[in-house]
């Protein structure tokens, strides 16, 4: 009685030997080479082997992982519970030779585990030992006959080869998705457009530009310009510590379409090193206003829009 | 299919409705021109809020006119472009350069306010 989910019914209750692996392979049962049908008759074997030892081999296992001192991110239970799952789809693409559920397992199973911090070389690891868990114990079935042993490793070699492959790329391809998730909430969030005036808009810009972050920044910023009606935006680049001629011209688009949405841009912030920069360049920033600190741009923008600061006189504070 | 011109003042306003050929583009170019001196405008709005894409022609066309209504006594204003219009525009290097922009209509009428009054501030000073 097979505890988990099984890969295909078998008909009349046969046990049934690895399932044809591709169409092809279906279509000429008769012509199947000898060797390759000897070598899925030796793996389904080998499987049914480790099936039946299950318990005791899922076992030394967890107790490897536990010596390696892997996975300790995670508790004693949760280590068994997905042990026990591991182990059982290895099983299963061990026999049936496809690699699509043990993928999508990998996925599933990087999912819950990579928020939990569980580092690439662990999950490595830990199939790796399984590997070497399951291997020793044919070694150990299958050592009386030399030969035998030899057709035996042959089999379960490249196939347990591609299952750690696998669930290692899986893992990895699940971090750098996170990765990326996490890069872009931390670029949303370091843009803010703040109204600090009626009409006037400050953008403070920390850290370094890519076109990425250029193109983001810019849109919030144009979608910032018609909710709020701005007139005026100054753009604060003390905090990007370089500039390049791309920095440079995706400042100057910035610019460019912020008047075509009837706002006039004022740059502050540059530093002398930034200023050097961009005149070694040759950036053409006639078009830009530029202020030397934030203060003279707000300052400039509220002279532009028409606005006079007054002291309140003594009588009234 | 022509592009309606309303007349507001000494304002006239086209409103673009839907994306226009390029034999329209040139028609309401010449359309407005010559509205521009039948009317003696002095001001053209043109609203392209509701255009979600402008193709090089189209924005050598809007500078055209602003360059031929300026001939003729008139101050142009593009208003309603879109952000993702501006976007792209500035990623192929199509700024409308020289000409005036606005988010909209009204920013647009306000604009054109102000540079008369200017207009009107600047002939004073010389008059007296």
């Amino acid at each position: 009685m097979r505890a988990y989910r099984s890969p295909t019914p078998a008909p009349h209750g046969r046990p049934r030997l690895a399932p044809a692996r591709t169409g092809r392979r279906a279509a000429e049962p008769q012509a199947a080479p000898p060797a390759r049908a000897a070598k899925a008759l030796l793996l389904a074997e080998l499987v049914a082997h480790l099936r039946q030892g299950r318990t005791q081999l899922r076992d030394e296992w967890v107790r490897r992982i536990g010596e390696a001192r892997l996975l300790t991110a995670m508790s004693q239970e949760e280590i068994f519970a997905e042990a026990t799952s591991v182990y059982d789809n290895y099983l299963d693409a061990l026999e049936t030779g496809t690699l699509e559920a043990l993928q999508a397992y990998a996925g599933q199973l990087s999912e819950r585990i990579v928020p939990r911090g569980v580092e690439t070389r662990e999950v490595v690891g830990i199939v790796l030992l399984l590997r070497d868990v399951l291997a020793r114990s044919l070694f150990a079935n299958y050592r009386a006959d030399s030969q035998l042993l030899n057709r035996v490793l042959d089999a379960y070699e490249p196939a347990a080869n591609r299952i750690a492959t696998t669930v290692a790329a899986g893992f990895v391809h699940e971090r750098e998705r996170v990765i990326r998730e996490q890069q872009e909430a931390i670029r949303e969030l370091s843009t803010p457009v703040l109204p600090v005036r009626e009409r006037l808009l400050i953008l403070p810009i920390i850290g370094l530009i890519d076109a990425q972050r250029a193109r983001q920044l810019t849109e919030q910023l144009l979608r910032a310009i018609r909710a709020n009606r701005a007139k005026l935006v100054v753009i604060d680049i003390t905090g990007v510590p370089a500039m390049d001629s791309n920095v440079a011209n995706h400042l100057v688009r910035t610019v460019d379409a912020s008047r075509l949405q009837g706002a006039r841009v004022i740059v502050t912030g540059l530093s002398p090193e930034i200023a050097q920069t961009l005149v070694t360049i040759g950036v053409d920033l006639s078009k830009m206003n530029t202020v030397g600190d934030l203060q003279g741009g707000i300052e400039e923008a509220e002279r532009l829009l028409g606005h006079q600061v007054i002291p309140i006189p003594e009588a009234n504070r | 299919m022509g592009v309606p011109i309303l007349k507001q003042g000494h304002c006239l306003i086209a409103t673009i409705q839907a994306a226009l050929t390029d034999t329209d583009l040139q028609g309401l170019r010449d359309d407005l021109v010559a509205q521009v001196g039948r009317d003696r405008a002095r001001g053209v709005i043109i609203d392209i809020t509701a255009l979600d894409v402008m193709d090089s022609f189209a924005v050598r066309t809007l500078r055209d006119i602003a360059r031929m209504a300026r001939l003729r006594g008139a101050e142009t204003v593009i208003v309603g472009i879109q952000p993702e219009v501006a976007l792209s525009m500035v990623e192929l290097g199509l700024t409308l350069e020289g000409v005036n922009t606005a988010l909209d209509l009204e920013e647009g009428l306000a604009c054109l306010d102000e540079r008369t009054k200017r207009a009107n501030g600047g002939g004073e000073a010389r008059a007296r």
